[in-house]
Protein backbone atom coordinates (compact mmCIF):
# COMPACT_ATOMS: atom_id res chain seq x y z
CA UNK A 1 0.00 0.00 0.00
CA UNK A 2 2.65 2.29 1.21
CA UNK A 3 5.06 1.46 -2.21
CA UNK A 4 6.62 3.71 -4.02
CA UNK A 5 4.68 3.57 -7.13
CA UNK A 6 1.44 4.90 -4.12
CA UNK A 7 3.05 7.91 -3.51
CA UNK A 8 1.63 9.98 -6.55
CA UNK A 9 -1.58 8.41 -5.09
CA UNK A 10 -0.84 9.34 -1.45
CA UNK A 11 0.94 12.52 -2.26
CA UNK A 12 -1.96 13.88 -4.88
CA UNK A 13 -5.21 12.49 -2.61
CA UNK A 14 -3.79 14.70 0.44
CA UNK A 15 -3.62 17.80 -1.37
CA UNK A 16 -6.90 17.04 -2.96
CA UNK A 17 -8.67 16.41 0.23
CA UNK A 18 -7.12 19.83 2.32
CA UNK A 19 -8.77 21.91 -1.04
CA UNK A 20 -11.80 20.13 -1.11
CA UNK A 21 -11.91 20.68 2.81
CA UNK A 22 -11.55 23.95 2.99
CA UNK A 23 -13.37 24.99 -0.51
CA UNK A 24 -15.70 23.03 0.31
CA UNK A 25 -16.63 25.27 3.95
CA UNK A 26 -17.65 28.15 1.58
CA UNK A 27 -19.06 26.42 -1.20
CA UNK A 28 -21.89 24.98 1.57
CA UNK A 29 -22.08 28.17 3.50
CA UNK A 30 -23.12 29.89 0.17
CA UNK A 31 -25.32 27.29 -0.39
CA UNK A 32 -23.48 27.15 -3.69
CA UNK A 33 -23.71 23.43 -4.26
CA UNK A 34 -25.09 23.42 -7.57
CA UNK A 35 -21.73 24.96 -8.97
CA UNK A 36 -19.85 22.66 -6.98
CA UNK A 37 -21.05 19.72 -9.04
CA UNK A 38 -21.22 21.67 -12.49
CA UNK A 39 -17.95 22.74 -12.30
CA UNK A 40 -16.62 19.08 -12.37
CA UNK A 41 -18.01 18.41 -15.15
CA UNK A 42 -16.58 21.39 -17.07
CA UNK A 43 -12.83 20.17 -15.85
CA UNK A 44 -13.65 16.04 -16.98
CA UNK A 45 -14.49 17.82 -20.38
CA UNK A 46 -11.50 20.15 -20.34
CA UNK A 47 -9.09 16.76 -19.35
CA UNK A 48 -10.87 14.71 -22.03
CA UNK A 49 -10.11 17.62 -24.58
CA UNK A 50 -6.41 17.79 -23.24
CA UNK A 51 -5.90 13.81 -23.58
CA UNK A 52 -7.05 14.19 -27.67
CA UNK A 53 -4.38 16.64 -28.11
CA UNK A 54 -1.83 15.18 -25.40
CA UNK A 55 -1.80 17.87 -23.25
CA UNK A 56 -1.19 17.23 -19.56
CA UNK A 57 -5.13 16.33 -18.15
CA UNK A 58 -4.54 19.04 -15.52
CA UNK A 59 -4.04 21.89 -17.74
CA UNK A 60 -7.09 20.68 -19.65
CA UNK A 61 -9.51 20.46 -16.65
CA UNK A 62 -8.49 23.81 -15.83
CA UNK A 63 -9.03 25.47 -18.50
CA UNK A 64 -12.36 23.96 -19.13
CA UNK A 65 -13.41 24.30 -15.75
CA UNK A 66 -12.29 28.74 -15.62
CA UNK A 67 -14.66 28.67 -19.08
CA UNK A 68 -17.70 26.70 -17.25
CA UNK A 69 -17.10 29.48 -14.32
CA UNK A 70 -17.05 32.31 -16.24
CA UNK A 71 -20.30 31.12 -17.77
CA UNK A 72 -22.03 30.66 -14.89
CA UNK A 73 -21.10 34.00 -14.01
CA UNK A 74 -21.95 35.58 -16.80
CA UNK A 75 -25.52 33.80 -17.29
CA UNK A 76 -26.20 34.09 -13.26
CA UNK A 77 -25.09 37.58 -12.82
CA UNK A 78 -28.78 38.57 -11.97
CA UNK A 79 -28.16 36.16 -9.01
CA UNK A 80 -29.54 32.62 -9.08
CA UNK A 81 -27.07 30.33 -10.76
CA UNK A 82 -29.38 27.03 -11.06
CA UNK A 83 -30.48 27.60 -14.83
CA UNK A 84 -27.21 29.25 -15.86
CA UNK A 85 -25.62 26.30 -14.02
CA UNK A 86 -27.61 23.34 -15.89
CA UNK A 87 -26.99 24.37 -19.01
CA UNK A 88 -23.45 24.51 -18.67
CA UNK A 89 -23.16 21.68 -17.09
CA UNK A 90 -24.86 19.83 -20.24
CA UNK A 91 -22.73 21.41 -22.31
CA UNK A 92 -19.66 20.77 -20.99
CA UNK A 93 -20.71 17.01 -20.23
CA UNK A 94 -21.35 17.11 -24.07
CA UNK A 95 -17.90 18.12 -25.39
CA UNK A 96 -17.01 16.07 -22.84
CA UNK A 97 -18.25 12.97 -24.37
CA UNK A 98 -17.13 14.18 -27.68
CA UNK A 99 -13.95 14.69 -26.82
CA UNK A 100 -14.06 10.73 -25.54
CA UNK A 101 -15.45 9.92 -28.95
CA UNK A 102 -12.20 11.31 -30.68
CA UNK A 103 -10.03 10.15 -28.14
CA UNK A 104 -8.48 6.51 -29.29
CA UNK A 105 -7.37 5.33 -25.46
CA UNK A 106 -11.13 5.48 -24.52
CA UNK A 107 -11.74 3.20 -21.90
CA UNK A 108 -9.29 3.71 -19.10
CA UNK A 109 -9.53 7.54 -19.69
CA UNK A 110 -13.47 7.86 -19.33
CA UNK A 111 -13.58 5.65 -15.91
CA UNK A 112 -10.50 7.24 -14.29
CA UNK A 113 -11.57 10.95 -15.60
CA UNK A 114 -15.01 10.81 -14.32
CA UNK A 115 -14.77 8.40 -11.27
CA UNK A 116 -11.36 8.48 -10.41
CA UNK A 117 -8.51 6.44 -10.40
CA UNK A 118 -6.34 4.34 -7.54
CA UNK A 119 -3.35 4.93 -9.90
CA UNK A 120 -4.21 7.15 -12.26
CA UNK A 121 -2.18 9.69 -10.91
CA UNK A 122 2.13 9.15 -10.83
CA UNK A 123 4.33 11.33 -9.41
CA UNK A 124 5.14 13.25 -12.38
CA UNK A 125 1.59 14.34 -12.13
CA UNK A 126 2.17 15.45 -8.56
CA UNK A 127 4.01 19.07 -8.62
CA UNK A 128 1.35 20.43 -10.78
CA UNK A 129 -1.81 18.80 -8.38
CA UNK A 130 0.03 20.22 -5.26
CA UNK A 131 0.82 23.55 -6.94
CA UNK A 132 -2.66 24.34 -7.29
CA UNK A 133 -3.97 23.21 -4.22
CA UNK A 134 -1.50 25.45 -2.36
CA UNK A 135 -2.87 28.56 -4.89
CA UNK A 136 -6.50 27.61 -3.96
CA UNK A 137 -5.45 27.07 -0.30
CA UNK A 138 -3.79 30.81 0.25
CA UNK A 139 -6.69 32.03 -2.37
CA UNK A 140 -8.95 30.65 0.37
CA UNK A 141 -7.24 32.38 3.49
CA UNK A 142 -7.00 35.93 1.85
CA UNK A 143 -10.96 35.78 1.22
CA UNK A 144 -11.62 34.16 4.36
CA UNK A 145 -12.99 36.91 5.64
CA UNK A 146 -14.89 38.41 3.25
CA UNK A 147 -16.39 35.46 1.77
CA UNK A 148 -17.45 34.12 5.44
CA UNK A 149 -19.08 38.12 5.84
CA UNK A 150 -20.81 38.52 2.72
CA UNK A 151 -22.31 34.72 3.00
CA UNK A 152 -23.47 35.30 6.21
CA UNK A 153 -24.36 38.85 6.58
CA UNK A 154 -25.24 39.72 2.46
CA UNK A 155 -25.67 43.51 2.07
CA UNK A 156 -25.17 44.07 5.80
CA UNK A 157 -21.30 43.44 5.03
CA UNK A 158 -21.27 45.54 1.77
CA UNK A 159 -21.72 48.88 2.82
CA UNK A 160 -18.38 48.26 4.82
CA UNK A 161 -16.58 46.11 2.61
CA UNK A 162 -16.06 44.91 -0.84
CA UNK A 163 -18.43 44.71 -3.95
CA UNK A 164 -20.35 41.47 -3.99
CA UNK A 165 -19.68 40.75 -7.55
CA UNK A 166 -16.04 40.90 -6.60
CA UNK A 167 -16.37 38.61 -3.81
CA UNK A 168 -18.52 36.40 -5.97
CA UNK A 169 -15.64 36.35 -9.20
CA UNK A 170 -13.08 35.69 -7.04
CA UNK A 171 -15.45 32.84 -5.42
CA UNK A 172 -15.87 31.13 -8.32
CA UNK A 173 -11.72 31.32 -9.78
CA UNK A 174 -11.33 29.32 -6.13
CA UNK A 175 -13.72 26.69 -7.19
CA UNK A 176 -12.46 26.85 -10.42
CA UNK A 177 -8.78 26.00 -9.01
CA UNK A 178 -10.02 23.37 -6.70
CA UNK A 179 -11.58 21.46 -9.35
CA UNK A 180 -8.68 21.49 -11.43
CA UNK A 181 -6.95 19.96 -8.73
CA UNK A 182 -9.17 17.50 -7.76
CA UNK A 183 -10.85 15.92 -10.93
CA UNK A 184 -7.78 14.04 -12.12
CA UNK A 185 -7.85 12.57 -8.91
CA UNK A 186 -10.95 11.57 -7.60
CA UNK A 187 -13.08 11.81 -10.68
CA UNK A 188 -15.84 14.36 -11.98
CA UNK A 189 -18.48 12.49 -10.49
CA UNK A 190 -17.15 12.47 -7.03
CA UNK A 191 -15.37 15.73 -6.62
CA UNK A 192 -18.96 17.29 -5.76
CA UNK A 193 -18.92 14.33 -2.59
CA UNK A 194 -15.42 15.15 -1.70
CA UNK A 195 -16.21 18.78 -1.65
CA UNK A 196 -19.98 19.42 0.00
CA UNK A 197 -20.19 16.31 2.37
CA UNK A 198 -17.52 17.01 4.71
CA UNK A 199 -18.16 20.71 4.79
CA UNK A 200 -21.49 19.65 5.61
CA UNK A 201 -20.99 16.85 8.07
CA UNK A 202 -19.30 19.71 9.69
CA UNK A 203 -21.24 22.21 9.67
CA UNK A 204 -23.91 20.83 11.48
CA UNK A 205 -21.49 19.97 14.71
CA UNK A 206 -18.94 23.10 14.18
CA UNK A 207 -19.65 26.95 15.62
CA UNK A 208 -16.65 28.97 14.85
CA UNK A 209 -15.82 29.14 11.51
CA UNK A 210 -11.66 28.21 12.01
CA UNK A 211 -12.82 25.53 13.39
CA UNK A 212 -15.47 24.62 11.38
CA UNK A 213 -12.84 24.74 7.80
CA UNK A 214 -10.59 22.40 10.03
CA UNK A 215 -12.67 19.82 10.86
CA UNK A 216 -14.30 20.29 6.98
CA UNK A 217 -10.44 19.37 6.35
CA UNK A 218 -9.95 16.56 8.73
CA UNK A 219 -13.38 14.59 7.81
CA UNK A 220 -12.10 15.14 3.94
CA UNK A 221 -8.53 13.58 4.71
CA UNK A 222 -10.12 10.84 6.08
CA UNK A 223 -12.62 10.19 3.40
CA UNK A 224 -9.55 9.96 1.07
CA UNK A 225 -6.88 8.29 2.94
CA UNK A 226 -9.34 5.20 3.86
CA UNK A 227 -10.72 5.19 -0.05
CA UNK A 228 -7.14 5.11 -0.70
CA UNK A 229 -6.43 1.99 1.55
CA UNK A 230 -9.57 -0.03 1.05
CA UNK A 231 -8.90 0.88 -3.13
CA UNK A 232 -5.99 -0.86 -2.88
CA UNK A 233 -6.93 -3.25 -0.56
CA UNK A 234 -9.86 -4.23 -2.31
CA UNK A 235 -8.87 -2.94 -5.97
CA UNK A 236 -12.25 -1.28 -6.42
CA UNK A 237 -12.34 1.69 -7.82
CA UNK A 238 -11.47 4.83 -5.38
CA UNK A 239 -14.25 6.81 -6.35
CA UNK A 240 -17.06 4.46 -4.81
CA UNK A 241 -15.33 4.80 -1.48
CA UNK A 242 -14.49 8.52 -1.36
CA UNK A 243 -18.56 8.69 -2.36
CA UNK A 244 -19.60 6.15 0.23
CA UNK A 245 -17.54 8.08 2.76
CA UNK A 246 -19.08 11.21 2.26
CA UNK A 247 -22.74 9.98 2.82
CA UNK A 248 -20.91 7.97 5.34
CA UNK A 249 -19.77 10.86 7.52
CA UNK A 250 -22.52 13.22 6.72
CA UNK A 251 -24.92 10.51 8.37
CA UNK A 252 -23.02 9.96 11.33
CA UNK A 253 -22.84 13.99 11.81
CA UNK A 254 -26.69 14.18 11.74
CA UNK A 255 -27.02 11.56 13.93
CA UNK A 256 -24.31 12.55 16.23
CA UNK A 257 -25.82 16.39 16.11
CA UNK A 258 -29.33 14.82 16.61
CA UNK A 259 -28.07 12.69 20.02
CA UNK A 260 -26.82 16.62 20.76
CA UNK A 261 -29.39 18.49 20.64
CA UNK B 1 -44.16 67.18 -5.27
CA UNK B 2 -41.58 66.92 -2.70
CA UNK B 3 -40.65 66.33 0.71
CA UNK B 4 -41.51 69.21 3.62
CA UNK B 5 -40.50 69.89 6.88
CA UNK B 6 -43.90 69.38 8.70
CA UNK B 7 -43.47 72.48 11.06
CA UNK B 8 -43.41 74.70 7.88
CA UNK B 9 -42.39 75.20 4.51
CA UNK B 10 -39.18 77.34 5.16
CA UNK B 11 -37.56 74.54 6.92
CA UNK B 12 -36.64 73.04 3.31
CA UNK B 13 -32.99 73.08 4.12
CA UNK B 14 -32.87 70.03 6.02
CA UNK B 15 -30.60 71.42 8.67
CA UNK B 16 -32.32 73.95 9.70
CA UNK B 17 -35.18 71.21 11.78
CA UNK B 18 -31.84 69.62 13.82
CA UNK B 19 -30.14 71.38 16.92
CA UNK B 20 -26.80 69.51 15.59
CA UNK B 21 -25.24 69.37 12.32
CA UNK B 22 -26.44 66.27 10.86
CA UNK B 23 -23.85 63.32 9.94
CA UNK B 24 -25.34 62.55 6.96
CA UNK B 25 -28.25 64.65 5.16
CA UNK B 26 -30.42 63.03 1.85
CA UNK B 27 -31.23 66.24 -0.25
CA UNK B 28 -34.35 66.17 -2.52
CA UNK B 29 -33.55 62.58 -3.75
CA UNK B 30 -36.02 61.09 -5.83
CA UNK B 31 -35.33 57.00 -7.34
CA UNK B 32 -36.65 55.42 -10.70
CA UNK B 33 -36.01 51.81 -10.39
CA UNK B 34 -36.90 49.55 -13.12
CA UNK B 35 -38.86 52.77 -15.22
CA UNK B 36 -41.20 52.68 -11.81
CA UNK B 37 -41.47 55.87 -9.60
CA UNK B 38 -40.38 54.23 -6.11
CA UNK B 39 -39.92 57.76 -4.08
CA UNK B 40 -39.17 61.36 -5.00
CA UNK B 41 -38.18 64.81 -3.42
CA UNK B 42 -37.17 63.07 -0.32
CA UNK B 43 -34.96 64.70 2.08
CA UNK B 44 -34.00 64.52 5.49
CA UNK B 45 -31.22 64.89 7.83
CA UNK B 46 -29.33 62.33 10.69
CA UNK B 47 -27.88 63.91 13.69
CA UNK B 48 -25.84 62.11 16.07
CA UNK B 49 -27.14 61.01 19.22
CA UNK B 50 -30.41 60.71 17.92
CA UNK B 51 -33.70 58.19 16.50
CA UNK B 52 -34.87 58.95 13.20
CA UNK B 53 -38.01 56.61 12.78
CA UNK B 54 -38.61 56.22 8.93
CA UNK B 55 -42.18 55.48 9.07
CA UNK B 56 -44.20 54.20 6.24
CA UNK B 57 -47.16 51.19 4.81
CA UNK B 58 -45.67 48.23 3.62
CA UNK B 59 -44.44 49.28 -0.19
CA UNK B 60 -43.57 52.58 0.25
CA UNK B 61 -40.15 52.86 -0.46
CA UNK B 62 -38.67 52.23 3.32
CA UNK B 63 -36.06 49.90 2.12
CA UNK B 64 -35.38 51.66 -0.90
CA UNK B 65 -34.70 54.75 1.12
CA UNK B 66 -32.54 52.86 3.39
CA UNK B 67 -30.37 51.65 0.48
CA UNK B 68 -29.88 54.82 -0.93
CA UNK B 69 -28.78 56.31 2.43
CA UNK B 70 -26.71 53.41 2.81
CA UNK B 71 -25.32 53.78 -0.72
CA UNK B 72 -26.24 50.62 -2.05
CA UNK B 73 -29.01 52.20 -4.77
CA UNK B 74 -28.30 55.05 -6.87
CA UNK B 75 -30.93 57.95 -6.32
CA UNK B 76 -32.05 58.76 -9.87
CA UNK B 77 -32.24 62.45 -8.69
CA UNK B 78 -30.92 64.58 -5.51
CA UNK B 79 -28.18 63.67 -3.76
CA UNK B 80 -26.79 62.17 -0.24
CA UNK B 81 -24.00 63.42 1.76
CA UNK B 82 -22.16 61.46 3.87
CA UNK B 83 -19.22 63.33 4.49
CA UNK B 84 -19.90 63.88 8.39
CA UNK B 85 -20.44 60.22 8.51
CA UNK B 86 -17.10 59.27 6.45
CA UNK B 87 -15.14 61.04 9.99
CA UNK B 88 -16.01 57.86 12.30
CA UNK B 89 -13.67 54.55 10.91
CA UNK B 90 -17.05 53.14 11.43
CA UNK B 91 -18.74 55.10 8.70
CA UNK B 92 -21.95 53.36 8.00
CA UNK B 93 -23.43 50.23 9.39
CA UNK B 94 -26.60 48.56 8.10
CA UNK B 95 -28.63 46.14 10.08
CA UNK B 96 -31.02 44.13 7.14
CA UNK B 97 -34.07 42.59 8.48
CA UNK B 98 -33.91 39.79 10.59
CA UNK B 99 -35.20 36.83 8.81
CA UNK B 100 -31.92 37.20 6.36
CA UNK B 101 -30.02 35.07 9.11
CA UNK B 102 -29.86 31.36 7.81
CA UNK B 103 -31.11 29.07 10.61
CA UNK B 104 -28.25 26.66 10.21
CA UNK B 105 -25.26 29.54 10.14
CA UNK B 106 -22.58 27.62 11.37
CA UNK B 107 -21.64 31.01 13.07
CA UNK B 108 -21.60 31.94 16.94
CA UNK B 109 -22.74 35.52 17.87
CA UNK B 110 -19.54 36.41 18.24
CA UNK B 111 -17.85 35.00 14.82
CA UNK B 112 -20.54 37.56 13.12
CA UNK B 113 -19.72 40.50 15.40
CA UNK B 114 -16.24 39.71 14.57
CA UNK B 115 -16.95 40.21 11.21
CA UNK B 116 -18.36 43.73 11.63
CA UNK B 117 -15.06 44.86 12.77
CA UNK B 118 -12.62 43.02 10.02
CA UNK B 119 -15.15 41.23 7.56
CA UNK B 120 -13.93 43.50 4.50
CA UNK B 121 -10.15 43.01 5.45
CA UNK B 122 -8.57 39.93 3.55
CA UNK B 123 -7.36 36.88 6.06
CA UNK B 124 -8.24 35.02 8.15
CA UNK B 125 -9.68 36.54 11.87
CA UNK B 126 -6.91 35.27 13.62
CA UNK B 127 -8.59 35.55 17.11
CA UNK B 128 -6.41 37.72 19.04
CA UNK B 129 -7.17 39.51 22.63
CA UNK B 130 -7.77 43.05 21.23
CA UNK B 131 -10.58 41.70 18.59
CA UNK B 132 -11.83 39.58 21.60
CA UNK B 133 -12.24 42.15 24.23
CA UNK B 134 -13.81 44.80 21.21
CA UNK B 135 -16.67 41.73 20.50
CA UNK B 136 -16.98 40.86 24.29
CA UNK B 137 -17.99 44.67 24.99
CA UNK B 138 -20.17 45.57 21.67
CA UNK B 139 -21.87 42.38 23.29
CA UNK B 140 -22.18 43.31 26.26
CA UNK B 141 -23.68 46.95 25.19
CA UNK B 142 -26.33 45.71 23.59
CA UNK B 143 -27.05 42.95 26.29
CA UNK B 144 -26.20 40.13 23.81
CA UNK B 145 -23.26 38.60 26.46
CA UNK B 146 -25.09 35.86 27.65
CA UNK B 147 -25.50 33.86 24.23
CA UNK B 148 -22.35 35.10 22.68
CA UNK B 149 -21.20 31.59 22.46
CA UNK B 150 -24.69 30.08 20.61
CA UNK B 151 -25.34 29.85 17.38
CA UNK B 152 -26.65 32.36 15.92
CA UNK B 153 -29.25 30.80 14.07
CA UNK B 154 -30.81 28.76 17.35
CA UNK B 155 -31.54 32.44 19.29
CA UNK B 156 -34.76 34.22 19.17
CA UNK B 157 -35.56 37.24 17.20
CA UNK B 158 -34.98 39.17 19.42
CA UNK B 159 -31.86 38.10 20.35
CA UNK B 160 -30.62 38.16 16.97
CA UNK B 161 -31.45 41.57 16.21
CA UNK B 162 -28.79 42.87 19.53
CA UNK B 163 -26.74 40.50 17.74
CA UNK B 164 -27.10 42.29 14.39
CA UNK B 165 -27.22 45.65 16.33
CA UNK B 166 -23.70 44.49 17.86
CA UNK B 167 -22.64 43.67 15.08
CA UNK B 168 -23.13 46.96 13.64
CA UNK B 169 -21.63 48.77 16.23
CA UNK B 170 -18.54 46.99 16.61
CA UNK B 171 -16.60 49.16 14.11
CA UNK B 172 -18.07 52.65 16.34
CA UNK B 173 -19.93 53.69 12.99
CA UNK B 174 -21.21 57.26 12.94
CA UNK B 175 -24.79 55.83 11.35
CA UNK B 176 -26.62 52.61 11.62
CA UNK B 177 -29.59 52.15 9.51
CA UNK B 178 -32.06 49.38 10.34
CA UNK B 179 -34.78 47.61 8.58
CA UNK B 180 -37.76 46.89 10.41
CA UNK B 181 -35.72 45.80 13.61
CA UNK B 182 -39.73 45.39 15.19
CA UNK B 183 -41.00 43.12 12.76
CA UNK B 184 -41.58 39.89 14.04
CA UNK B 185 -41.12 40.49 17.49
CA UNK B 186 -43.59 39.90 20.52
CA UNK B 187 -44.42 43.25 22.50
CA UNK B 188 -41.84 42.95 25.17
CA UNK B 189 -39.01 42.12 22.27
CA UNK B 190 -40.14 45.06 20.41
CA UNK B 191 -40.19 47.57 23.47
CA UNK B 192 -36.48 45.97 24.50
CA UNK B 193 -35.22 46.27 21.40
CA UNK B 194 -36.92 49.92 21.08
CA UNK B 195 -35.00 51.17 24.23
CA UNK B 196 -31.98 49.38 23.29
CA UNK B 197 -31.80 51.66 20.31
CA UNK B 198 -32.59 54.76 22.17
CA UNK B 199 -29.70 54.04 24.68
CA UNK B 200 -27.26 52.98 21.88
CA UNK B 201 -28.12 56.68 19.94
CA UNK B 202 -27.70 58.43 23.54
CA UNK B 203 -24.67 56.65 24.47
CA UNK B 204 -22.34 56.55 21.88
CA UNK B 205 -23.06 59.42 20.14
CA UNK B 206 -24.59 57.49 16.96
CA UNK B 207 -27.47 58.74 14.42
CA UNK B 208 -29.56 55.62 13.75
CA UNK B 209 -32.42 55.53 10.68
CA UNK B 210 -34.65 52.92 11.88
CA UNK B 211 -37.49 51.94 9.57
CA UNK B 212 -40.97 50.59 10.95
CA UNK B 213 -44.69 50.45 9.68
CA UNK B 214 -46.10 51.35 13.34
CA UNK B 215 -44.71 54.32 14.48
CA UNK B 216 -46.18 53.77 18.30
CA UNK B 217 -43.22 51.20 19.76
CA UNK B 218 -40.39 53.90 18.48
CA UNK B 219 -42.65 56.78 20.20
CA UNK B 220 -40.53 57.16 23.32
CA UNK B 221 -37.19 56.81 21.82
CA UNK B 222 -37.66 58.49 18.50
CA UNK B 223 -36.17 62.35 18.05
CA UNK B 224 -37.57 62.58 14.47
CA UNK B 225 -39.61 61.22 12.11
CA UNK B 226 -39.59 60.45 8.26
CA UNK B 227 -43.05 59.51 7.16
CA UNK B 228 -43.31 58.07 4.00
CA UNK B 229 -46.21 57.52 1.33
CA UNK B 230 -46.99 57.99 -1.79
CA UNK B 231 -43.97 57.93 -2.65
CA UNK B 232 -43.23 61.61 -1.20
CA UNK B 233 -41.65 62.13 2.49
CA UNK B 234 -42.22 64.60 5.43
CA UNK B 235 -39.51 64.76 7.64
CA UNK B 236 -39.78 66.33 11.65
CA UNK B 237 -40.54 65.63 15.25
CA UNK B 238 -43.27 63.07 15.63
CA UNK B 239 -45.54 66.01 16.74
CA UNK B 240 -44.62 67.94 13.71
CA UNK B 241 -45.41 65.26 11.26
CA UNK B 242 -48.18 62.85 12.93
CA UNK B 243 -50.79 65.10 12.64
CA UNK B 244 -54.20 64.49 10.57
CA UNK B 245 -53.84 67.72 8.07
CA UNK B 246 -50.22 66.71 7.36
CA UNK B 247 -50.68 63.05 6.29
CA UNK B 248 -53.59 63.90 5.18
CA UNK B 249 -51.76 66.15 2.14
CA UNK B 250 -48.75 63.55 2.11
CA UNK B 251 -51.34 60.58 1.07
CA UNK B 252 -53.41 63.07 -0.74
CA UNK B 253 -56.62 61.94 0.85
CA UNK B 254 -58.09 62.41 4.17
CA UNK B 255 -56.45 60.60 6.94
CA UNK B 256 -57.29 60.77 10.32
CA UNK B 257 -54.92 60.94 13.21
CA UNK B 258 -55.88 59.56 17.05
CA UNK B 259 -53.91 59.73 19.85
CA UNK B 260 -55.14 57.25 22.43
CA UNK B 261 -53.60 56.23 25.93
CA UNK B 262 -50.26 57.46 24.45
CA UNK B 263 -50.41 55.57 21.51
CA UNK B 264 -51.15 56.88 17.95
CA UNK B 265 -53.33 55.43 15.60
CA UNK B 266 -52.77 56.89 11.58
CA UNK B 267 -56.38 55.74 10.19
CA UNK B 268 -56.53 56.22 6.62
CA UNK B 269 -59.72 56.66 4.82
CA UNK B 270 -60.55 55.03 1.58
CA UNK B 271 -60.13 56.21 -1.58
CA UNK B 272 -63.62 57.25 -1.98
CA UNK B 273 -62.80 60.33 0.36
CA UNK B 274 -60.05 61.70 -1.42
CA UNK B 275 -59.20 65.09 -1.41
CA UNK B 276 -57.76 66.93 -3.60
CA UNK B 277 -54.86 68.68 -2.75
CA UNK B 278 -52.69 70.68 -5.25
CA UNK B 279 -48.92 70.36 -5.11
CA UNK B 280 -48.04 73.63 -3.57
CA UNK B 281 -44.37 73.45 -4.15
CA UNK B 282 -43.33 72.25 -7.41
CA UNK B 283 -45.27 73.66 -10.78
CA UNK B 284 -45.83 70.81 -13.05
CA UNK B 285 -43.62 69.04 -15.24
CA UNK B 286 -40.08 71.09 -13.02
CA UNK B 287 -38.12 68.47 -12.60
CA UNK B 288 -35.59 69.24 -9.96
CA UNK B 289 -31.71 69.49 -10.59
CA UNK B 290 -30.74 66.35 -11.12
CA UNK B 291 -27.17 65.58 -9.19
CA UNK B 292 -25.89 61.99 -9.17
CA UNK B 293 -23.96 60.96 -5.80
CA UNK B 294 -20.60 60.17 -5.33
Amino acid sequence: MFASFMAGTWIAGSAVAVVAGVVGYFVVLRGETFAAHALPQGAFAGAAGAAVLGLSPVLGAGAFSLLGAVVIALLGRRGRHDVAAALALVLLLASGALFLGLSTSYAPEVFSLLFGQLLGVGLGDTPAIVAVSLACVLLAGALFRPLLAWSALGDASVVRGRRSAAVEAAFLVLLTLATTAAVPVVGAFLMFSLVSAPAAAVRLLARSPLVGVAGSVAVALGIVWASVALGYLTSWPIGFFVGAGGALSYGVARLVARVRS
Amino acid sequence: MRSEAAGGRAAGSGGAALGRPPVLSVEDVGVVLGGRLIVEGVRFGLAPGEVTGLIGPNGAGKTTVLRVVLGLVRPTSGLVRREGAARRPGGLAYVPQQHLVDAELPLRARDLVGLGLDGHRLGIPLPTRRRRELVDEALERVGAAGFADDRIGRLSGGQQQRVLLAHALVARPAVVVLDEPLANLDVRSEQEVAELLGRVAAEHEVAVLVSAHDVNPLLPVMSRVVYLAEGRAVWGTTEEVVRSEVLTRLYRHHVDVLRVHGRILVVPAGPATRVDVPDPDRPPGSDGGVEQVR
